[in-house]
């Protein structure tokens, strides 16, 4: 049983714990105690909880193998209610008191779970049995497969949809000239030096500071590894020019020095006044991966039973919080550091059965103590199989050179610690395209220092010092991070260091070598996701020789672990089955992050009203004193409507429409784009930007235009004014008008740049309110103005600058109703004073305000059309019976060309017609009219669509603007629409002009 | 996320700040030419592995445009010049090939 030792069985009594202070906490309900400083995973260790979930595919009893962020089996769910959180690795996760875990993946509990049944059909669940059982029949994949997949997808249990995230997050932007990754040995000593040469520097943490450093029992300068630590980190903290972050990791590294660090505030303080986690974006000068190695497992039958843990796991535990995996081990190796945790637990009171050794021979220091302290050391044997279910009962043994025939001994134990040599964790150095070198004598990939990503300057940008560089030994780790900021004098910490020296070790991929298949099918590589060294075989078999498709055939190393155990092992019996050389094999790809963070590190603060900025017209205070019921156009928020009490939305938006056109209405139209162009070769840009002729426009005159691209499809429209001789006013439609200054601005910058003509989005600068209505001009009138309003001479189509209410106004004579109108510019700030006095000259009209929704059945029963609606970016002005705006004259204009392809001058093209319902009924949006006949795939065709509809309080029924093939030649013709029933709906096909057809109202 | 200055305000920046406006140097085709050549200009893009020249905009800054020579295979920016031109200016040439000599050149 795997126990916490008392106080006095270990030198420091496990040196991250606090005895005088306990805490409670619960695994799957169960009251538990562990101490301040445990991790999860400690405390459930020291409560003899060695199962704590179940694999993915079989169900198999799983149990901690590791210490760190390399645990693949320790999954659990976290707090309850809005702090669920699934899939948390109890390794890396702070005890707190009052935390509550549970285990997953298992019906109806732990202890016993009808999933693993699996495992006894473990052979018919082999690599790529997904791709191979759910193809036939074809039709169960939908009603039968999929449901089922869908239902055993996932480890965790996803919170509750309606749930609400209770914690808030936050990112920093920093700065440095150096970012390490990793405060251990090589990191600190890293930083270190460059905070001697005046560098700034910041350093990230994931879990302890020190890393492997004190757990591995080095002394430096003639200190222990403990002490030394407190000194480095006092002396780090004193130095202005460093910022040292613990529970942070370096998630990410992008491009050009880009990082992103995802530092764990308030995990360990649930509730705490605190953001739960920060995101660090950091810009760096130069990042240092110095994020050490993680050990690998051993390929032997059982490896996965509870109780079967890394050999450095069981250092970590006992050194750091007093607690041992069982009190009978066995170590299985096939190189000289596991012997440290052999020698180490022995000390400690446990009983070391054996140490296992895969080599034909060990004879180095660390062996040589072992032996010395009576610990049994057996050469060039394997583990047979683990003998256990639940938890690990004893071991068989049997030759390593040979194919397992013949068990050679048993030895009862409770505990396997097992240790496959070091691999360095390259992730940092690769996730911007670092390239890695295979080292024969370490059997690992580590860094090519002659391939570094690049950063924008071309140079390197990463450095990897360390165990991450590969330099396993402590000794060799100090050499390296030293020299990577050298200092003038040595007075730097950790000059002399003592450590016992390592042999060679002795790559062992499998256990034993030439393992027959019932010993390879419960070899795991992957634990979490179930894939064994027989699956990766298959897979070599069955054709897979890229590593890559290998991985996403039999999923290795696709868990949330992403193989960080497993992969080297994976690919080495890849290659192996390929006949290859490993680095031809070579790894899958490295992708942040390195560990999964949080959604809400990544969303940080934008959330609910501060996700988008948001824009307010100068009136958007006066809308929401007086009811508006707002709809958000871009950034901006537009009252769709005013709703009285006891009015639904619909009923406000049928009285606002009636009311303006029996008498008047306003409407905020600020948020319209306003674009100046001005310059001597304004009118010339204006004759390419626009279809129709702009230049030949007389000053104090408007002209409707359309602006296509260069394919000749519709962007954008508006009423162009001119000025003056040099000066153009583009109105854009409201969710434009960034986007064509943009598109001005490219045009000018980088076609024409010798035109002279500037262009300046005066959009914020002017409100702009519509005046509407047979009332329009009498309202005006009203407030003086010295603008002649009458009909004669400020004729439709026309503006004047004048004063209006004593307030400077530009009154523009155009309609989007069809209604006498009226829409006044006036500077932004007196915008609200304007509307102020036509709502009180207004009353005796009934004035009311109206909004966007009025707006759009209005132009609809005009038969207007509204960008977005009748457009989609496939649609071109003659699609829409606008080719009266299209000059014929001019040599060129943007989409010119485009417009002369076969495909746009096609008799084939769907275009514009009104629609009316026989029956008076509105017409879905959107609603296709389907053929009978069927495309190739067997899909049916159509012939049209709807693209605004709306029922006409004017007219008493519902009204549609759509896009029909040939609607135009086949007036009054019946089509069908599909209704939302999914039903038939017959519509005649009209004149899209709805209203006044002889614009009478308009030129009064 | 890459860093790009500025040939007009000088500013080096995150990408962030910057809008990416496809390959450059393109010349325009208007009313009067082919299909192929109204064709190229719309649709053919050199999606070079290596050397390429792309135009950005200063969109969070100066509002300019300008373009940048750069490696799409290492990220390397090689330099960054101002849009009012045809063809990268000979510096620019020159300082691609002291980087990558065994460039082609520009085409």
């Amino acid at each position: 049983m795997s126990l916490r030792l008392p106080k006095n069985r270990q030198p420091n009594g496990g040196r991250l714990i606090d005895r005088a202070k306990p805490l409670e906490f619960t695994f799957n309900g169960k009251p538990l105690q562990g101490y301040v400083g445990d991790t999860l995973a400690s405390a459930l260790l020291a409560n003899d909880q060695l199962l704590v979930g179940r694999s993915f595919k079989y169900h198999r009893p799983r149990g901690i193998v590791a210490s760190g962020a390399e645990e693949p089996n320790a999954l659990v769910g976290l707090g309850e209610g809005q702090r669920f959180e699934p899939n948390q690795r109890a390794t890396t996760t702070e005890l707190f008191a009052g935390l509550k875990a549970i285990s997953q993946n298992h019906w109806p509990s732990l202890e016993f779970d009808i999933g693993a049944v699996n495992t006894w059909f473990a052979r018919f669940l082999s690599a790529g049995f997904y791709y191979k059982m759910f193809i036939h029949p074809r039709p169960f994949w939908k009603h039968v497969y999929e449901p089922f997949i869908r239902r055993t997808a996932g480890l965790g249990r996803a919170p509750d949809a309606e749930t609400r995230d209770a914690d808030r997050y936050e990112q920093i932007h920093a700065f440095c000239d150096v970012l390490v990754a990793g405060g251990g040995l090589a990191g600190l000593t890293a930083a270190m030096g460059a905070a001697r040469q005046g560098k700034r520097v910041i350093l990230m943490e994931q879990a302890q500071f020190g890393g492997r450093v004190v757990v591995d029992g080095a002394r430096i300068d003639d200190r222990a590894a403990d002490d030394w630590l407190a000194d480095v980190l006092a002396a780090l903290l004193a130095l202005p020019n460093v910022t040292l972050l613990p529970r942070t990791m370096v998630a990410g590294v992008h491009d050009h020095g880009y990082a992103l660090g995802y530092q764990r505030v308030a995990d360990h303080e649930p509730g705490a006044d605190k953001p739960r986690h920060r995101l660090w974006r950091v810009r760096a000068g130069q990042i240092i991966n110095a994020t050490g190695a993680i050990e690998r497992p051993l390929s032997f039958a059982g490896n996965d039973i509870p109780g079967v843990m890394l050999a450095s796991a069981m250092r970590d535990y006992l050194v750091n919080w007093a607690v041992v995996p069982g009190k009978r081990v066995v170590i299985v190796t096939n190189n000289d550091d596991a012997y440290r945790s052999a020698i180490q637990l022995h000390e400690a009171g446990i009983t070391v059965a054996a140490v296992i050794d895969a080599r034909p021979e060990a004879r180095g220091a660390l062996p040589a103590r072992a032996r010395a302290l009576g610990i049994r050391v057996i050469e060039g044997t394997a583990i047979h199989h683990v003998a256990g279910g639940k938890r690990v009962t004893g071991v068989a043994l049997c030759r390593q050179d040979g194919d397992g025939g013949a068990i050679s001994e048993h030895i009862a134990c409770d505990a396997v610690g097992m240790s496959g040599g070091w691999s360095p964790v390259v992730h940092l150095w690769s996730h911007c395209g670092g390239k890695l070198l295979w080292d024969e004598a370490g059997a690992f990939f580590r860094p090519d220092p002659a391939r570094p990503p690049l950063g924008h300057d071309g140079q390197g940008f990463v450095r990897a010092l360390g165990s991450a560089n590969g330099a396993m030994q402590t000794t060799d780790v100090l050499a390296d991070a030293a020299s990577a900021f050298p200092a003038e004098a040595d007075d730097l910490p950790g000059q002399a260091i003592e450590a016992e020296p390592e042999g060679p070790l002795a790559p062992v991929w499998m256990m034993p070598a030439r393992a027959q298949y019932p010993l390879r099918m419960k070899m795991w590589l992957d634990p979490q996701n179930d894939v064994k060294v027989s699956d990766v075989q298959l897979a070599a078999r069955e054709g897979y020789e890229s590593v890559e498709h290998t991985k996403r055939y039999t999923t290795l190393g696709m868990a949330t672990d992403q193989g960080k155990l497993s992969n080297i092992n994976g690919l080495a019996i890849l290659a192996d089955a390929l006949g290859r050389p490993i680095p031809q094999v070579g790894t899958t790809t490295f992708r942040p992050p390195y560990t999964p963070i949080s959604m809400g590190a990544i969303g940080g603060e934008a959330r609910g009203a501060i996700f988008q900025p948001l824009r307010r017209t100068p009136l958007h205070d006066w809308h929401e004193a007086n009811g508006a019921s707002w709809e958000p156009v871009g950034h901006w928020r537009r009252p769709y409507c005013y709703p009285r009490t006891g009015e639904s939305r619909h009923d406000a938006v049928m009285r606002e429409v009636k009311q303006t056109r029996d008498s008047l209405g306003l409407l905020d139209a600020s948020t319209l784009g306003k674009l100046l162009v001005k310059g001597p070769d304004a009118g010339r840009f204006m004759d390419m930007l626009y279809t129709n002729m702009m230049s030949s426009l007389k000053p104090g005159k408007c002209r409707y235009g359309l602006m296509c691209n260069e394919n000749g499809f519709l962007m954008d429209d508006g009423v162009v004014a001119r000025l003056s001789d040099d000066a153009f006013l583009c109105h854009t439609t409201s969710g434009g008008a960034d986007r064509i200054h943009a598109w001005m601005e490219d045009w000018l910058q980088c076609e024409w740049w010798n035109w002279q003509v500037h262009v300046v989005n005066l959009t914020e600068q002017f409100g702009q309110i519509a005046v509407v209505g047979p009332n329009a001009r009498k309202v005006l009138e009203t407030l003086g103005s010295d603008i002649d309003l009458s009909c004669e001479a400020l004729a439709f189509m026309e503006w004047r600058d004048g004063v209006l209410a004593g307030i400077p106004a530009r009154v523009f004579r155009i309609s989007f109703s069809g209604e006498l109108s009226y829409e006044i510019a006036v500077p932004a700030g007196q915008t609200r004073a304007l509307w102020d006095k036509l709502i009180a000259a207004g009353a005796e009209f009934g004035v009311m305000p109206y909004g966007t929704e009025a707006l759009h059945i209005m132009r609809a029963e005009k038969g207007f059309i509204m960008i977005g609606d009748e457009t989609d970016g496939t649609v071109i002005p003659q699609d829409l019976g606008l080719n009266w705006a299209i000059s014929k004259k001019k040599e060129d204009f943007l989409g010119k060309r485009g417009m002369e392809r076969p495909g746009m001058t096609s008799a084939d093209r769907w275009q514009l017609v009104g629609l009316e319902t026989l029956d008076g009924s509105v017409l879905p949006d959107g609603a296709l009219a389907p053929l009978e006949s069927v495309n190739a795939n067997g899909q049916r065709q159509t012939q049209g669509r709807v693209t605004s509809t709306y029922f006409s309080p004017t007219l008493g029924k519902g009204i549609a603007l759509g896009l029909v093939h040939n609607g135009p030649d086949r007036m009054d013709e019946v089509i069908d629409f599909l209704g939302e029933d999914g039903k038939p709906v017959k519509a005649r096909v009209c004149d899209p002009v709805f209203f006044d057809k002889a614009g009478e109202k308009q030129n009064v | 996320m890459l860093l790009l200055t500025c040939p007009c305000c000088g500013v080096t920046a995150e990408e962030s700040e910057f809008a990416n406006g496809g390959e450059a140097h393109l010349t325009r085709f208007g009313p009067g030419a082919s299909d192929a050549e109204f064709d190229g200009y719309m649709f053919a893009r050199k999606n070079p592995r290596g050397v390429h020249f792309e135009r950005w905009r200063h969109a969070y800054g100066c509002g300019k445009w300008f373009i940048a020579a750069r490696c799409t295979v290492t990220l390397e920016v090689f330099a960054t010049y101002p849009a009012q031109t045809t063809e990268p200016p000979i510096d620019v040439i020159d300082q691609i090939k002291a980087r990558r000599p065994e460039w082609e050149g520009y085409a």
